[in-house]
């Protein structure tokens, strides 16, 4: 079905572009003209244009209500080369909504947060005149990963695709001078950047595939052939699945490229929220969830994606148990329920990946709000305290303790959020992960078992979180005079606590109002009967890994920040792997980086320098001694010139005469 | 005589009578009034230009046959027009400050410059000699003039020798073809070779005799090296004219001579071509790269750019690209002489009395402190390596073009690779300009500063529209009778 053949039925669909345009508004709004607005201003013409965005979003849902078929919306078109052609048009359809829902939505409540936080941060960190800049950031952020949610092919989700990773890498190095060393976060920053380049090179040679086998970037077009060459060329189809896998670990933070989500951190928290928690990191998830056609008709594929989700959830929520900064708890944590998507989109089930998704997104970008405003509340109390000449990472949980009495709202939704993700029943995490389990037990039991796992881990290290961080007394003179934020930061949070414990009823057993309404568009939609073994098995490991951790970290807290981990008693040996992350970047920077450089050093110097400068050097240096040598011909003297002259005339003649 | 054969010569006729005027004005005018001659000659290049543009379109034959009118060489005396202007413009403030300013410097112009045009119009081989002599003779003294300086006196003592030499050459070849034709009209010659009377043997020694005689006069190897010591040692405005209007003259008469004469020689002669234009590239742009004197390194280049004009010449004997290979050559003769003009004009700027300001080292500093020129020189010299957005990248491309049109891709590649090496030599000028700290002394003076500045303004502004300029030359055609 092409585009042109294709009229825009509902009349609200045509609001589509604006998910983009509005977000683009405000960058130019406030690029152009926000230089002498105020703080506040530059803020909330942000923060509305996100907001607006939201609206249309939610417009569109309302068309889809009625015309739940969808629609193109065409806006240019961007590349005609014969028959080739690739349009510039929205995707209005219910997976592309949902999407759009959640990007706008907890994008919207985290630009408004980020006017509290950053009004904060950017004079804790000394550069009040970046806070433009901040907004600017985050709105371009917005309307590359509404471009790479709404695009109609693969090319204009590929300039999402990089677009947001491009927003990633600048928001990760906003404070590019700071960091360990004065160069932490643009190492963390080059990192991120260098790692998705991995990925996109996959996504890249997936989508020249594309092109080579089906002649078009179209999604109709080529989920609609998707069948027909999985029996002429069923390589073919692997191939550009796994490659496109390949794309989806260095987006998603799979194994093996997640390890630049951890390192992400270093960006503001707003940041980790919205991008390294919330909308960014899904687009993987998106992806297979968007191109089930392909998977579906490749198994290898279908297990391969299963398994690295799989084992990536597993990996790093045990790497969540040994970190001591809260946000990177929370980025392992986010890589962790990455992979249970990943792995549910995988083996098929892709509503139960999107719902996981959407839950998820509220809950995980509450913990990191929740998270921010923590480290706020430290900032505040050390600044406040006798010793703030003495440096203080106040995102470490070693230092906190006790917070539950200073800042009683943020602990109250971060306890929502964390049990959220826990998977405590009735709030949303428990609905969702619920579905990843039963589906996976109908169809991957040995990936069913580390999943259950990793769900024990998690409820595990949450609790351990809870418990360091709000638990026992202040470890420090920062915790003790920490204070609550205000307003403007906590009623975001409000927002998505209540989001983190109603948002399960959007498919709750007995409603499955998502997957009717994603069934319009993931045609391939089975139901997965909800199961009450599975629930019961996912409530008591949730419960089991809670109560662990109240063993363990509860009864008797941490009583000074130097005091061993008590689950390092437990463990020894294996929880020093678990803090050192299992030396998977050590073994990175053995296995790839070093060699890499080496070779780089080696082509730079022994090849170009040598080699390549010596020909071109070489060459130069010959016509110089040439020229310097024939110079002397050029004697000055006319006889001399006349000879030269008669030679001439002599070589033509006995040329002619020779012939 | 009739008025309509006075017609086709009136531009001619005009500068020679002009010239002679000058020369009687100048008994009157007191040694400090001589700027008034510049004036005069002036207008008077301006009116033999505007009688010369008033002939476009116009074609024919005059003086039973001994001169033609085409648009070719409406287009050439044009151009020979505008250099006398532009090196007038040069001379202007050059000849006081030198202390050379003699009337006769004006006079001498105008003859040479009559003779050019007489050259680029002869359809007689006897009116070729005398026009090439009567253009030379003119040039030999201008040479010279900046006396008592040894340099000038040897330049031009040099110049006339040789060109003496070489004029032997042209006369002999004359008196070959008289001898293999019976004929020293270019149309007698036409018809004796068409009827098949033509002696192949002397014919062919006589083209060579002419090829060795022009060559000289375009200065190509290995009948180039008079160029250096006569450019370094003539005043700079009289350079840049020869290296100009001196340079299209010859290749003015060559094209209507071989074209005319000997296409049907052109399996014996074209390999000779060949050799020429390589040698003339290769060695140019070699020896240009051991240059440190200015003057030295444009009279390397202009030999240079004689090979890459000799390279659209090499197939003139195949029909099919003859016509591109005029229009070509004719464009590079366009964009080579403005941008040679611009460069010369630079150079006279930073002359000092007693030949001191010519050395490379002299230029260091000049693109800071002197932005205006140091940006035109910039502009000339990429337009000489052949850049983008410059006349003389159009001008390579048209020529090289030409050569692979006609299936000599090896002497393209030998162009690009020298042009390559060119590229050394140019740049280089422009590394001392800006990256050498320096106290260059500029003469400021604003007819310099028009040529310079309006070249350069010609060579972007004109790339922009380079089809149009090849348009306007490919009307210039030759008069085939």
């Amino acid at each position: 079905m092409h585009m042109e053949v294709m009229s825009v039925t509902e009349p609200l669909f045509r609001l589509a572009p604006g998910v983009v345009f509005l977000p683009v508004a405000g960058i130019l709004l406030n690029l152009l003209l926000g230089e002498r607005w105020s703080e506040k201003v530059v803020g909330w013409i942000a923060s509305l244009a996100t907001v607006g965005a939201f609206g249309v979003a939610v417009a569109l849902a309302v068309g889809l209500s009625r015309h739940p078929e969808g629609a193109v919306v065409p806006l240019l078109t961007w590349i005609h080369i014969g028959d080739f052609r690739v349009d510039w048009a929205f995707r209005v359809d219910t997976l592309s909504v949902v999407m759009m829902l959640v990007v706008a939505g907890v994008g919207a409540l985290i630009h408004i947060y980020s006017i509290g936080y950053m009004h904060e941060d950017v004079r804790h960190n000394g550069d009040p005149r970046r806070f433009r800049r901040f907004f600017v950031f985050l709105n371009l952020f917005i309307a590359a990963m509404m471009i790479l949610v709404s695009a109609n092919n693969f090319l204009m989700l590929f300039v999402g695709w990089e677009g947001v990773g491009l927003c990633s890498y600048l928001l990760i190095g906003f404070w590019f001078e700071k960091g360990a060393g004065g160069i932490g976060n643009a190492l963390a920053a080059k990192k991120a950047f260098v790692v998705n380049r991995i990925g996109d090179f996959g996504l890249l040679i997936a989508l020249f595939l594309i092109f080579v086998n089906f002649g078009s970037l179209d999604f109709d077009a080529v989920f609609g052939q998707a069948s027909h060459l999985a029996q002429v060329a069923p390589g073919v189809l692997t191939a550009i699945t796994l490659f496109m896998l390949l794309g989806v670990t260095g987006k998603s933070a799979q194994i093996p490229l997640y390890v630049w989500l951890p390192d992400a951190m270093a960006g503001p928290t707003p940041v980790s929220a919205l991008i390294h928690a919330a909308t960014m990191v899904t687009a993987g998830v998106y992806l297979v969830a968007r191109s089930q056609a392909l998977y579906l008709e490749v198994p290898l594929a279908q297990s391969t994606v299963t398994w690295v989700g799989g084992l990536t959830a597993l990996l790093a929520a045990t790497i969540a148990l040994g970190q001591y900064d809260i946000k990177r708890v929370l980025a392992y944590s986010t890589i962790s329920q990455l992979g249970f998507m990943v792995a549910a989109v995988g083996m098929g089930a892709a509503v139960a990946g999107m719902f996981h998704l959407v839950t998820h997104a509220f809950f995980k970008a509450l913990l990191f709000l929740s998270a921010g405003s923590v480290i706020l509340g430290m900032e505040r109390g050390h600044e406040a305290g006798h010793h703030h000449q003495v440096e203080l990472d106040p995102q470490d949980m070693r230092y906190m303790g006790g917070l539950r009495q200073r800042m009683p709202l943020t602990f109250w939704v971060y306890l929502i959020g964390a049990l959220a993700l826990a998977g405590v029943a009735p709030l949303a995490g428990f609905f969702s992960k619920d579905e990843i389990l039963a589906a996976a037990n109908l169809k991957f039991p040995a990936v069913f078992g580390i999943l259950l796992f990793s769900a024990l881990l998690t409820a595990l290290y949450m609790g351990r979180q809870l418990a360091l961080v709000f638990f026992g007394s202040p470890r420090s003179e920062a915790a003790e005079k920490a204070t609550e934020s205000a307003p403007i930061v906590t009623a975001p949070l409000v927002v998505l606590a209540g989001l983190s414990v109603v948002g399960g009823l959007i498919n709750a057993p007995g409603i499955y109002a998502l997957e009717h309404w994603l069934e319009h568009t993931l045609h391939t939609v089975e139901a997965i009967p909800f199961q009450w073994t599975i629930a019961a098995s996912s409530l008591a490991v949730a419960l089991i890994g809670l109560g662990l951790a109240w063993w363990l970290y509860g009864q008797r807290p941490l009583p000074s920040p130097r005091e061993t981990d008590p689950l390092a008693r437990l463990l020894d040996g294996v929880y020093h792997a678990l803090e050192r992350k299992w030396w998977v970047d050590e073994i990175y920077h053995a296995l790839f980086v070093r060699p890499y450089q080496v070779l780089a050093q080696g082509l730079a110097q022994a090849v170009d320098l040598g080699v390549i400068d010596g020909i071109v050097n070489g060459v130069g240096q010959l016509a110089r001694q040439i020229a310097l040598w024939w110079r002397k011909w050029q004697n000055g003297y006319v006889r001399s010139y006349a000879l030269t002259f008669v030679v001439g005339v002599v070589l033509i003649v006995a040329y002619l005469l020779l012939r | 005589m009739s008025l309509s054969d006075l017609m086709m010569v009136l531009p001619i006729a005009f500068t020679l009578v002009w010239a002679l005027v000058l020369l009687l004005i100048d008994l009157w005018l007191p040694r400090e009034r001589q700027g008034i001659l510049a004036l005069l000659t002036a207008l008077g290049l301006a009116v033999a230009l505007g009688l010369d543009l008033a002939q476009s379109g116009r074609s024919g034959s005059a003086f039973r046959d001994m001169v033609v009118l085409d648009n070719f060489a409406v287009f050439l005396n044009a151009l020979y027009l505008i250099s006398g202007l532009i090196a007038l413009a040069l001379g202007y403030d050059y000849l006081k400050r030198m202390e050379m300013e003699r009337g006769e410097f004006y006079a001498l112009l105008l003859f040479s410059i009559a003779g050019m045009m007489l050259l680029t119009q002869a359809n007689h081989l006897i009116l070729v000699f005398l026009a090439l002599e009567f253009l030379s003779i003119p040039l030999y003294v201008l040479a010279g003039f900046a006396r008592p300086r040894l340099e000038s006196e040897e330049a031009a003592l040099k110049y006339f020798l040789l060109g003496a030499f070489s004029s032997a050459f042209v006369l002999y070849g004359i008196a070959l073809v008289f001898g293999a034709t019976a004929n020293a009209s270019l149309t007698g010659v036409i018809e004796a070779v068409r009827s098949g009377s033509a002696e192949v043997g002397f014919l062919t020694a006589g083209a060579v005799m002419l090829l060795v005689g022009f060559g000289f006069k375009v200065a190509a190897v290995p009948f180039h090296e008079w160029a250096p010591d006569v450019y370094q040692g003539s005043p700079t405005p009289v350079t840049g004219f020869m290296a100009v209007a001196t340079k299209a003259a010859g290749f003015a008469v060559l094209m209507r001579i071989f074209l005319n004469l000997f296409p049907g020689l052109a399996t014996s002669l074209t390999p000779i071509f060949w050799g020429i234009a390589a040698l003339t590239m290769i060695v140019g742009n070699l020896l240009a790269l051991a240059q440190s004197n200015i003057k030295r390194l444009l009279a390397y280049s202009s030999i240079a750019n004689a090979g890459y004009l000799l390279m659209a010449f090499v197939p003139y004997g195949n029909a099919q690209v003859a016509g591109q290979a005029i229009s070509s050559m004719l464009f590079y003769l366009l964009a080579y002489g403005l941008t040679t003009f611009g460069a010369w004009a630079v150079v006279v700027a930073l002359e000092q009395a007693e030949g001191r300001g010519l050395t490379l080292e002299d230029y260091a500093g000049l693109g800071p402190k002197y932005p205006w020129l140091g940006v035109t020189m910039l502009i000339f010299m990429l337009s000489l390596t052949g850049v983008p957005l410059t006349l003389g990248f159009w001008g390579k491309f048209f020529l090289f073009r030409t050569a692979v049109a006609a299936g000599y891709v090896d002497l393209a590649i030998i162009g690009l690779l020298t042009s390559v090496i060119s590229a050394y030599y140019y740049l280089r000028i422009v590394v001392i300009m800006y990256m050498r700290a320096g106290e260059p002394r500029v003469r400021r003076d604003g007819w310099l500063n028009l040529v310079a500045i309006g070249t350069a303004a010609a060579v972007v502004l004109l790339s922009v529209v380079p089809v149009q300029m090849l348009e306007l030359t490919a009307r210039a055609v030759l008069h085939l009778p």
